[in-house]
């Protein structure tokens, strides 16, 4: 059995194991939790050709430091812009490379993004709940948060040299200023100066930001009346605005009934972007109609899938390219190829 | 509002939700039947769920469908749903029989002499009339298997405390108004305290985890310091024996 053994050698709060998400659950008040960023955690595994929902390590803006102390082992990281730093050298945010036995790997935030995902080419050995390792960061439910001084165990630790490399980073999976909306379901509950507002007015993001959910600074928006509504399901996206005016947006690990009214929801497309915001990055929300919001989820599935697996094929070196291509045109020529 | 929320065309409601889901609301109160219409359409739902559905999450006064974007669209989940409505039978089968044990020592119950007080009773009728009630699990939420019970009689009806108290101990025994619930993790409450269970709500079960599902009946047990204290004992020994089992099913798997 081949093993890597790193050591947290310095971890920021809200480090934590995540694998895909735990769906399903909302009935017994379990959100899914998950990635805050679920492209770049699908990211992270496509380029080592490892199964979508596996567990990663979610870094936050807390950054970590993790020291390999024995075996090898190729990773990849993904999501946002944080700078990397491989045993002292700079390296690409997103990207490919293996760890031996007295590499350093440093990853904090940069320019853009409040996550990172680590995936290994291996499996993470964490705790499971409820059939995943997603970790419920209130609970602490799931694999569990990292802290400095513990020990993370990849077992079945493989080394992909081929696959090493900076991998491309999307315009679409880049943090969005622009924040699409389907108004509702609580939107008649406000008063027009409140829609107004929403859609017209920017918004910052406050430092009350975790998985739970993002506390916005910006315009009031006033109810029409202070009654508060039975508690009913929320959504991840979900913008509800407490009885003094201030919206919130939930996200990964939100409470899966609230009493507050919701505004608006953010279409599912655009809940990665929002949640690579950083504190005090501005914002805008668009609406959109139901059915728009039904085709945007459709054709960001679509590009999705396209560039997952352009991920999975990513060759870095002239020489992998060029196999790459002559594998591509050798299928492609073989196909199209008349019988003889 | 009995009379509001099952008649007329304004119910059931549907509201979409985003791009992925659907509200479908049966009134804008609480109230008995509105909730038996709620879980008549989750039984309904889960067996014969729409193309695409991803969950539904049955709550007081409406369910939500969340739903693939990709398979389906508002549309055709609703008129899924208005099927079920037409054809499904409005009888809903009751659903199981639940116990729960509590202790109501003082120290397990901070906040039982302020309700006594409160409603003008002593301890003891505050304890029985809990626990001679039969409540109704109604939904889960706020964390992780949070069910909301209803059924709490008036006679020891309390409103929430004004502001929250923290660290109050998993097993915490809550009341508020008519709902009751058994906490399952150590978080603050404004729920009047008023005794301590060892039933786990979190089961050690690895693919459902949870005592109840909503809609299922709930009584509460009166048990001693004694009992309660072995209980937990039990659990200490069993939770051990599974991490042992664990641990034990990993190195067997990856040697």
């Amino acid at each position: 059995m081949r093993e890597a053994r790193l050591t947290v050698r310095s971890c920021g709060p809200l480090v934590s194991y995540q694998d895909g998400g735990r769906f399903g659950m909302m009935r017994f008040g379990v959100p899914a939790s998950g990635p805050m960023d679920r492209l770049a955690h699908a990211a992270a595994h496509a380029a080592l050709g490892r199964p979508q929902g596996a567990t990663a390590i979610e870094i936050s803006m807390g950054g970590l430091e993790l020291a390999c102390e024995s075996g090898e082992v190729t990773c990849c990281i993904a999501g946002g812009d944080f700078h990397v730093l491989h045993s002292g050298v700079v390296a690409a945010p997103w990207g490919v490379r293996t760890l031996r036995a007295g590499d350093v790997l440093s990853v904090h935030p940069g320019r853009w993004g409040s996550w990172a995902y680590l995936a290994f080419a291996g499996e993470l050995h964490c705790n499971h709940w409820a059939g995943h390792t997603a970790t419920h960061s209130t609970s602490g439910l799931g694999g569990g948060m990292l802290a400095s001084g513990a020990e993370v165990v990849v077992r079945d630790a493989t080394v992909y040299e081929e696959k090493q490399g900076d991998l491309p980073v999307p315009d679409f999976a880049r943090a969005r200023s622009t924040i699409r909306v389907v108004l509702g379901p609580q939107s008649a509950q406000f008063g027009p100066e409140a829609s107004a507002a929403l859609l017209q007015e920017s918004f910052a993001v406050t430092s009350a930001y975790d998985r739970m959910g993002m506390r916005l600074a910006g315009p009031a928006l006033v109810l029409k009346d202070a009654l508060s509504i039975p508690s009913e399901p929320v959504v991840r996206g979900s913008i509800q605005v407490g009885g003094d005016g201030v919206a919130s947006i939930l996200l990964a690990d939100h409470q899966t009934m609230g009493g507050y009214p919701k505004i608006a929801t953010i279409i599912s497309s655009d809940i990665d972007g929002v949640s690579q915001l950083q504190p005090l990055d501005r914002l805008r929300f668009q609406a959109v109609s139901v059915d728009d919001g039904v085709r945007l989820a459709r054709s960001h599935a679509m590009a999705t899938r396209r560039f997952l697996e352009e991920v999975a094929l990513r060759r870095v070196t002239l020489h992998d390219r060029l196999m790459q291509e002559n594998l591509i045109s050798g299928v492609v020529a073989s196909s199209d190829a008349p019988t003889h | 509002m009995n009379e509001r929320s099952t008649a007329g065309d304004a119910w059931p409601r549907f509201t979409p939700v985003a791009d992925h889901a659907l509200l479908v609301s049966f009134g804008d109160a609480i109230a008995d039947d509105t909730s038996a219409a709620v879980l008549g359409l989750d039984r309904a739902l889960a067996d014969s769920p729409p193309p695409g559905m991803a969950e539904c999450v049955p709550a007081l006064v409406n369910l939500l469908i969340d739903f693939d974007p990709v398979v389906t669209d508002h549309e055709q989940v609703r008129a899924h749903v208005e099927r079920l409505l037409r054809t499904s039978s409005r009888g809903q089968a009751p659903g199981q029989l639940r116990e729960v044990e509590v202790c109501y020592d003082e120290d397990f119950a901070p906040d039982l002499a302020a309700v006594a007080r409160a409603v003008g009773l002593s301890i003891d009728d505050v304890v029985n009339n809990h626990r001679q009630a039969q409540y109704v699990v109604r939904m889960y939420g706020f964390a992780p298997g949070y069910a909301y019970l209803s059924g709490v009689p008036r006679a020891i009806q309390v409103p929430r405390k004004p502001a929250a108290v923290r660290g109050i101990a998993a097993g915490s025994v809550l009341i508020a108004g008519p709902q009751c619930l058994v906490s399952t993790l150590t978080m603050p409450t404004g729920w009047s305290i008023i005794g301590r269970s060892p039933t786990r709500i979190l089961t050690p079960n690895e693919r459902v985890p949870f005592l109840f599902a909503v809609g299922d009946t709930v009584r509460f047990v009166r048990i001693d310091r004694a009992l309660y204290e072995a209980r937990k004992a039990t659990e200490r020994e069993q939770a051990e024996r599974e991490r042992d089992l664990t641990e034990r099913e990993q190195t067997e798997r990856h040697a």
